[in-house]
């Protein structure tokens, strides 16, 4: 069967079957176990409603449970194993022999770099951008310009930018622009912006700043527009400049957003992955650690040590999870 | 009231220029792929992109007609032609030319060459030359002339022609194309049906747990689907073996292969011999399903909550179950927050490479995604930027024009997802 076929089946299969489910399900229970009649009909009703949420969640539930909350408990099993040894206990064998990977710490190194570049560098920009647009006639096109990026994938940048920074051997015309630029202002030799090791790993974040840049800038965008008129009227009427509303009164006052906006690009960069497998796949010093857990689990076929990464990124995780689920908990009250 | 920067025009003049500026160099990087794609290889290795749009000087060689063409004219055997027509290529200015390697700027257009005894040659402005010689033109390929012409901007689709339709398998992106498309429609439509039902429990029924749950829903946003990764392998596995089991019964050796086929498996297409492969289509859209429903829930459960709590009351008083209210009326006002989900799932999973990589393509390479191919054609050729810069936007162009058409979705399921 052809495969888009297939797909289409799926789909109907899908859909007919989690309507099916729904439907029936509460048919099910409002006529067969607990029908609305006779002389229980009273605490048949409040039973069915008791039973109803859970109808509808099931499946939801099911998929959740069974996709993301049973493997991170399954992951930290077998960092806590070997597969060699057909799947034997060996206590922090494997965060031993990671830790003696000079290539895990090179990844922890560049990650360390990426979490203080890459969320930094796309705040700021989207909030400079948020705030010059603000006000300006084309601002919604620049915006929106601005944004695309989003819409491209981490592999479409990716040959985005190597293009970027290609280079050319001395004396041929130079198609990457960065080089076309380096060489016209006074550049001696074009360079391999992607083999120079540590710089190279910012030639890579500039791809992700590029892509999380319009992210930031639609959250702040819309923050500052929440900013109460009546506090910049009076730092106008205070005399205060320019800079000074901007950094003294609107900033203060999305700090919360900032933090929010900050924190969920700190969650894409730990898990980014794409970027460094197409551009450079790790070498000349750019590992990163869910390139290196995928090194680990699929080109070195070490569940353990690759199980043990991926904790390690859970483990960085973990902070801004516990905060998130603190400030969803704190609003609902 | 306008900002104190509107009282400055120097102030306002820079807002427009840095604007201005930070657009230009954002849109950049992707207008020079989009530019390469529509470029000969030539044309590609020859100047930089941002020259694609002005007339460029360019040096070639071009062969004259070869003998088999000439005339007898007055006694003088001619061989007579364009040069640029020669080549296929687009018509050019030249400004100057020349028989040999060694000094290709010899001449100027209109002046005529001695060849000695190859000839006389005459090469016009635009091209068109008139060889002349007194005794026959022998061999079979014409005279070499090197031009310096300036060409104007060409453009061509030659590379999509390529790319999609008939360039080699490895080249090929019309069925990683569809590959993509098969995984992404049915992992956009299934999860918000789930999550659906899912958000509007936790909206609007109450039950012990609830917030729990909600708590339980925010913290999973989070997790990175690496962990998922090797756990859901397995499991995938052991579903194979568990179906094979069930339908007929495995080899001894391989769990996943069949030695006999059932009934059951015979209604579905197998025969003994057969291997289930855990990597499939079906995987890698409860995958998607799976790391979806998180972001799902979460969009939906905020957005449900808003809507009037009258509506639903009322509905409840004149005595419409929870499945009516949830179908007839909670769906229907939820579209926006509906549509904001589906743009999000089908940009992720249409851009997804890592969960493709996993689940879904296996050593055959039958079901390799476009991300996938895209790589593969990084490393295999790199240096071919013609067919890189196309494929690649073969792949960019869908997400961009969804970005584009459904923009005020995004935006709205962006503020709405991100947790305050």
């Amino acid at each position: 069967m052809h495969p888009a076929l297939q797909g289409l089946l799926t789909i109907a299969i899908g859909v007919g079957a989690c309507i099916g489910y729904f439907y029936f399900s509460n048919i099910i229970l409002d006529k067969v176990i607990f029908p609305a009649r006779g002389q229980n009909a009273g605490r048949n009703i409040n039973r069915a409603n008791l039973v109803r949420p859970w109808l509808f969640l099931l499946p939801g539930l099911l998929a959740l449970g069974l996709y993301l909350a049973y493997p991170v408990v399954e992951t930290l099993r077998l960092s806590l194993t070997d597969r060699d040894l057909g799947g034997a206990y060996v206590g922090l064998e494997n965060y031993r022999k990671m830790s003696g990977d000079p290539k895990f710490w090179e990844a922890m190194r560049n990650n360390a770099f990426w979490l203080l570049v890459v969320p930094a560098m796309s705040t700021a920009f989207g909030l400079l951008v948020a705030q010059l647009t603000d006000r300006i006639r084309w601002g919604s096109i620049a915006k929106s310009l601005i944004f695309m990026p989003m819409a491209i994938s981490f592999v479409g940048a990716a040959v985005i930018w190597k293009l970027v920074y290609d280079a050319r051997p001395l004396g041929t015309e130079q198609i990457g622009i960065l080089n076309a630029i380096y060489l016209a202002l006074g550049g001696d030799q074009p360079m391999n912006w992607l083999t120079i090791p540590f710089w190279n790993n910012f030639f890579l974040m500039v791809v992700l700043i590029w892509i999380q840049t319009g992210f930031a800038m639609v959250i702040l965008s819309a923050a500052l527009r929440g900013v109460p008129e009546e506090t910049i009227e009076a730092a106008i009427v205070d005399g205060a400049n320019p800079f000074q509303i901007f950094f003294r009164i609107k900033v203060p006052q999305i700090m919360g957003t900032i933090v929010v906006v900050w924190t969920t690009i700190t969650i894409v960069v730990l898990k980014v992955f794409d970027i460094v497998f197409a551009m450079t796949n790790g070498q000349w010093e750019t590992q990163v650690l869910a390139n290196y857990m995928y090194d680990q689990l699929f080109r070195a076929r070490d569940w353990g040590v690759g199980s043990a990464a991926a904790m390690v990124i859970m483990l960085l995780v973990t902070p801004i999870l516990v905060w998130n689920v603190y400030n969803a908990r704190k609003e609902m009250k | 009231m306008d900002n104190i920067a509107g009282k400055k025009p120097a102030l306002v003049w820079a807002t427009h220029i840095s604007v201005a500026l930070l657009v230009i160099l954002w849109l950049f990087p992707t207008v020079g792929l989009f530019v390469s794609s529509f470029r000969t290889a030539d044309q590609i290795s020859s100047s930089g992109w941002w020259k694609a749009m002005f007339p460029q000087e360019q040096n070639t060689m071009i062969r004259t007609a070869s003998p088999e063409t000439q005339q007898q004219i007055d006694g003088n055997y001619v061989i007579e032609g364009n040069l640029f027509a020669e080549e296929g290529g687009a018509a050019g200015e030249i400004s100057a030319w020349g028989i040999s390697s060694r000094d290709i700027a010899a001449y100027a257009p209109g002046d005529t060459a001695d060849m000695g005894e190859d000839g006389q040659l005459t090469v016009a402005v635009n091209g068109d030359y008139r060889l002349v010689n007194s005794t026959e033109f022998s061999g079979r390929r014409g005279e070499r002339v090197f031009l310096t012409a300036i060409t104007p901007p060409s453009f061509t689709l030659d590379n999509y022609r390529t790319v999609l339709v008939d360039g080699q398998a490895t080249d090929k992106m019309g069925k990683a194309f569809i590959n993509t498309l098969t995984v992404t429609i049915p992992a956009t439509v299934i999860p918000i049906l789930i999550a659906a039902f899912a958000a509007y429990a936790l909206a609007w029924m109450d039950f012990r747990g609830r917030a729990f749950l909600i708590a339980v829903i925010v913290g999973l946003l989070v997790v990175p689907l690496q962990l998922a990764l090797i756990p859901l392998l397995s499991f995938h596995g052991a579903v194979v073996e568990w179906f094979i089991a069930l339908v007929g019964t495995p080899m001894e050796d391989n769990a996943r292969r069949f030695a006999e086929v059932g009934a059951l498996g015979r209604m579905f297409g197998f025969e003994p011999g057969d291997t289930i492969n855990s990597k499939g289509y079906l995987g890698v859209w409860a995958a998607h399903t799976g790391f979806g429903l998180p972001l799902a829930i979460y969009l939906l459960r905020n957005y449900m909550v808003g809507l009037p709590k009258d509506i639903i009351e009322n509905a409840r008083v004149d005595g419409a179950t929870d499945f009516q209210i949830f179908t007839k009326i909670i769906l229907p006002l939820s579209f926006p927050a509906l549509a904001s989900f589906a743009i999000f799932q089908f940009l992720w999973t249409w851009n997804d490479l890592l969960v493709a990589l996993v689940f879904l393509i296996d050593s055959s390479g039958e079901t390799t995604v476009m991300t996938r191919q895209i790589v593969e054609l990084l490393g295999t050729r790199g240096g071919n930027w013609e067919i890189l810069a196309t494929a690649a936007f073969v792949s960019i162009a869908v997400p961009l024009t969804v970005f584009f058409f459904m923009q005020k979705y995004l935006v709205r399921g962006l503020l709405a997802g991100s947790v305050k």
